[in-house]
């Protein structure tokens, strides 16, 4: 019981970080909700449900165009398939003894942030850290969501563009720690970034979104490391602590 | 006919939790095939690292605030900062370097 509190506090504390950038993401997505010709209650209900950005953003686009509801379950789909693999990693690392209540739980908040800090915590995933995290980001992400239609002019421009780049941030805090133990791990993450370049910039493949970038990447990235670099037994735990 | 908002936001709000809980809910024994284990191993390091560049450069208002915001994890991860105090060095980074950009 007492480690269980201490998870969810210790959620809490790594989720303020995540909640304060969801505030300035999610309040520009509260801008183009407006556009879009909803209302506060609808965004805020949008966002309390889906808690993904690009997936967001983009049905925005659908619902001004009056998009057929199969369209919007493929764009979702393509759009938010990165956290199927987000999910399967997390897969290993949560607590085996976490019951499958806790699994439905927990899948809830596998956004690209809480999974990032998930997978930097020590040992096994607890779920009461995953719900500290959530509980802390969730209400960030509706209520900038609700607060960016009601009023787009509340933060000024600077403080607004400062906050945005708590989350990238984030993943740096994550992934650049265990760079120092691990040299495969710093090769992976230079190849990655250069790939990610490369394929934002480079003709013909710079038309594919996003989304769809991140999750080819992660397949042929960490495929060829996989074959190349196999882990030994227990890595996983050590670098764990990062 | 006119589309329900409500009725798009349950199908976004089902597909995305339908993708997040499947994998959670399906794989729950232990992975023991190596080759899938070093794979799962190195998704997040991959995925993050993608996801973090080049799109850091694009989400602030210049791209030299947010290079000396992305210098500035860099530097506070590298000396083993929380992530709190890593998240909040970028920022302020990012705003004082703004400041004097657009002064």
């Amino acid at each position: 019981m007492e480690q269980k509190g201490k998870w969810f506090v210790r959620g809490i504390k790594d989720g303020v970080p995540i909640g304060l950038g969801y505030l300035a993401v999610s309040f520009t997505l509260g801008i183009a909700s407006r556009k879009a010709g909803l209302t506060s209650i609808q965004a805020a209900l949008m966002s309390l449900t889906n808690l993904t950005s690009a997936g967001e953003f983009a049905a925005l686009s659908l619902i001004t165009s009056q998009a057929a509801y199969a369209e919007m379950a493929f764009t979702q789909l393509i759009i938010n398939l990165r956290y199927c693999l987000m999910s399967c990693a997390l897969s290993q690392k949560i607590d085996p003894r976490a019951g499958i209540g806790h699994r439905f739980l927990v899948a809830f908040g596998v956004t690209d942030e809480i999974f990032g800090v998930s997978v930097a915590s020590s040992g096994r995933l607890s779920p009461f850290y995953s719900y500290g995290m959530m509980s802390a980001a969730i209400p960030g992400w509706t209520i900038g969501t609700y607060v960016g239609v009601v009023s787009g002019e509340i933060l000024p421009d600077r403080v607004l563009s400062a906050m945005s780049v708590a989350l990238y941030a984030m993943f740096i805090a994550v992934i650049i720690p265990p760079c120092k133990e691990n040299r495969i791990i710093a090769g992976i993450i230079v190849t990655a970034m250069a790939a990610s370049t490369a394929m934002a910039y480079l003709p013909w493949v710079r038309e594919i979104s996003s989304g769809m970038r991140i999750i080819i990447l992660t397949i042929l990235i960490a495929g060829a490391a996989a074959i190349l670099f196999p882990i030994k037994e227990g890595e996983e735990e050590e670098n764990d602590g990062a | 006919m006119e589309h329900n908002i409500y009725i798009y936001i349950l199908v976004m709000a089902l597909v995305t939790y339908g993708i997040r809980m499947l994998p959670l809910t399906l794989i729950r024994k232990q992975i023991r095939h190596k080759t899938i284990r070093s794979f799962l191993f190195y998704v997040p390091y991959v995925t993050l690292a993608v996801m973090t560049f080049p799109a850091i450069l694009t989400a602030t208002d210049s791209v030299w605030s947010a290079a000396l915001g992305l210098l500035a994890a860099i530097f506070l991860a590298y000396r083993g900062k929380s992530l709190f105090q890593i998240a909040c060095g970028a920022c302020a980074v990012v705003w004082i370097s703004e400041v004097i950009i657009f002064m």
